[in-house]
């Protein structure tokens, strides 16, 4: 028997979703964590991606380089893009044909969206937002379930939820929550065409219209350096300091949700939970004090440097270093090290 | 006529949840209870098309007795009728057993009149999931449109509504037959301060009350903890992670901790060669 761990490559426009490829990585380990009761059963654990779009051959091969051992592809024009109907009666055509044993969807809006359609047409439970995810036995002895971890009551517990009648077992998770996979060089070539069509009864909603957001190319949650500002910086003038250390260190400019709703910089740079999850190698707090829906976005980063006045603000729990003071002292300081440090090396 | 009807939660109000941090548990007592702010938007939309297109508003929600309070909001907000769903039956369902008591009721009230927009909010704060609306939607085979920021369009005789709904890198506006579901973002309506008329009507209005003994029947396998698929395993706080060092500026003095920082990012797998800089 087969035993199948599904992630839903998302795309958008016929460009793949990042968070679809973090999600091959967490389907893999989970694969893995079950590889005791595979070896009683001789079955066989298989992670699969399921693609549905139009002509999308590309991104089922990059699934194939991010460790997926197949991925089903659903091709069809009218699928190109996404519409909740057609989609969700493809997957549920999908998972009730293959049966898989999880199955994991990106938490952005287009896969919550999905995600939550699915799971009710399939008749099965759905845990959104997941930040842990593995499979273990709830009592010693018995077969192993996906134990799917999120935070509740704005971030101040967590919950582990179990589905435990009912397959597949359903998570939504946010991109960044878990770290990339690394791309295999040389890939398996198990593409599977599904031959399903989107037919006319499938369609009860068209996009008329698509409207490009202007400005709004801030990548908050796939920088790699983040330099973030909170309250601390007293006024919107306060981030364009912050720019120039970031542009320096080639990082991105974040914001506490305090600074949004202040109107000092927009909500795509909001770090948190109501705002980007991030996981940057870097990532400076600069007059956060570092309230608990704020750390739930950023706590994952390799490195945090907080800067803030008061030594007891919270967010020097969580700082891999921290620095008492004015960071209207501090980030200068910064801004002039570094450009001193690359002057010396001659880097430009 | 055009008849709405808005489906709402009452939740506690989360910036006020505290811990206690001797046992860590998280305190209940004295945390107030509001109308979901998501939800209090969409009924303003609903409100604001039913005087548009002189219609009616119904509203639903599923909760405690003590959830009249956020119903009487609603009406001070324009709403023409509401239900409340309360029954020691429904304790403890997880989002499907939710979405199955709202689409019976759902379905009971468009009988009696006929619907054209049902609207949620984006999502709880408490649970945050975004799964009920969606999850309506499927069981009521209906169009569903989430995080809505703008209805351009309900036309009731053409039977089509056409709403700008908000994705990760754009909008998309999109056109759909009616009856649809839309679940809203804030931007979908500003609250509207209560007329006097709808103030007074609040005050004396009583919500009817729908339980498992009617006015409707209800499948009581697919009610409550015994109708939802998932389950609660254990709960706990959150991780602490270790705090590194800390420097004092008023000790160290500023360019000697900003010093110490930079040596240690640079020890950061990967950042040094990132900033182009050697070690
Ligand atoms: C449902 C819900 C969702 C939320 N979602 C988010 C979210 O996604 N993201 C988010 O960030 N917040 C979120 N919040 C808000 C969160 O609770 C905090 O209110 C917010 O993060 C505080 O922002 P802040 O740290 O910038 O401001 P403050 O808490 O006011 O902190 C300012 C800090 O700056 C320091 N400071 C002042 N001047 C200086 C100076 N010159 N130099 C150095 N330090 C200085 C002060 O000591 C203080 O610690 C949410 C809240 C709720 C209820
Ligand atoms: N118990 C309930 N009664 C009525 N409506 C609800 C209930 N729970 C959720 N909703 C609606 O579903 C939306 C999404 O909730 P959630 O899926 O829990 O995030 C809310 O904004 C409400 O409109």
């Amino acid at each position: 028997m087969n035993r199948r761990f599904w992630v839903y490559i998302e795309q958008e426009d016929g460009k793949a979703h990042q968070v679809s490829w973090e999600l091959l990585g967490v389907a893999r380990r989970l694969a893995d964590e079950i590889k005791d009761e595979l070896e009683k059963t001789g079955d066989t654990a298989l992670v699969e991606g399921v693609l549905v779009g139009h002509q999308m051959d590309e991104v089922a091969r990059e699934a194939l380089h991010f460790g997926a051992d197949n991925v089903y592809v659903v091709d069809d024009p009218a699928a190109k893009h996404y519409l909740n109907k057609p989609y969700t009666e493809v997957l549920t055509h999908l998972v009730k044909k293959h049966q898989p044993e999880v199955m994991l969807v990106g938490a952005t809006t287009l896969g919550r969206d999905l995600a939550g359609a699915v799971a009710t047409s399939v008749g099965t439970g759905l845990t959104a937002d997941t930040t842990h995810l593995a499979m273990g036995s709830p009592k010693e002895g018995q077969p192993k379930l996906l134990m799917a971890t999120r935070p509740a009551f704005g971030g101040n517990v967590i919950a582990t939820i179990l589905c435990r009648n009912h397959r597949p077992q359903m998570a939504t998770v946010r991109p960044r929550v878990f770290p990339m996979p690394s791309r295999l060089a040389e890939a398996k070539s198990n593409i599977i065409h599904e031959d399903i069509t989107i037919t006319p009864d499938m369609v009860n909603a068209e996009i008329v219209e698509i409207i490009t957001k202007k400005g709004s190319d801030v990548k908050v949650d796939y920088a790699d350096v983040i330099v973030a500002g909170g309250r601390g910086l007293g006024n919107a003038k306060g981030f364009e300091l912050l720019q120039q250390l970031a542009t320096e260190l080639g990082g991105v400019v974040g914001a506490s949700r305090a600074c949004v709703d202040a109107h000092w910089i927009s909500y795509d740079h909001q770090v948190g939970q109501t705002g980007k999850t991030v996981r940057p190698k870097l990532y400076i707090a600069a007059g956060i004090s570092g309230a608990i829906q704020h750390k739930v976005g950023m706590q994952e980063s390799d490195f945090i440097l907080a800067i803030n006045r008061d030594p007891n603000a919270p967010i020097f729990e969580i700082a891999s270093m921290g620095i008492v003071g004015d960071l209207y002292e501090v980030i200068p300081s910064m801004i002039n090290q570094i450009r001193a440090l690359k002057e010396a090396q001659h880097v430009h | 006529m055009f008849h709405a009807l808005v489906s709402i939660k009452q939740v506690p109000d989360t910036t006020n949840i505290r811990i206690d941090p001797e046992t860590n548990n998280l305190i209940r007592q004295g945390v107030p209870t509001i109308l979901n702010p998501y939800d209090a938007h969409a009924v303003a939309a609903a409100v604001e098309w039913k005087r548009k297109l002189n219609g009616k508003v119904t509203i639903i929600t599923m909760g405690p007795p003590a959830a009249i309070t956020s119903l009487r909001e609603c009406i001070e907000m324009g709403a023409d009728r509401a239900i409340l769903i309360s029954d020691r039956a429904f304790a403890g369902a997880d989002t499907w057993a939710t979405s199955y008591v709202l689409t019976e009721v759902i379905q009971a009230v468009h009988k009696e009149d006929p619907l054209d927009l049902i609207f949620f909010g984006k999502q709880a704060i408490d649970g945050d999931t975004a799964q009920v609306g969606p999850g309506v939607a499927v069981r009521l085979d209906l169009p569903v449109v989430t995080y809505a920021v703008k209805i351009h369009e309900v036309n009731t005789a053409e039977k089509f509504v056409v709403i700008e709904r908000k994705t990760e890198s754009r909008n998309e506006v999109i056109k759909a037959k009616l009856p649809a579901v839309m679940t809203c973002e804030k931007e979908i309506a500003d609250i509207p301060y209560a007329s006097l008329p709808d103030l007074v009507y609040s005050l004396r209005y009583e919500p009817e009350v729908w339980t498992t003994e009617g006015p409707i029947t209800f499948d009581p396998a697919q009610l409550g903890l015994k109708g939802s698929p998932t389950t609660v395993f254990r709960t706990g706080t959150p991780e602490k992670h270790k705090a590194g060092e800390v420097l004092k500026t008023a000790e160290t003095g500023v360019d000697v901790a900003v010093k110490t920082a930079f040596d240690k990012i640079l020890e950061v797998e990967g950042v040094a060669s990132m900033l182009g800089v050697q070690r």
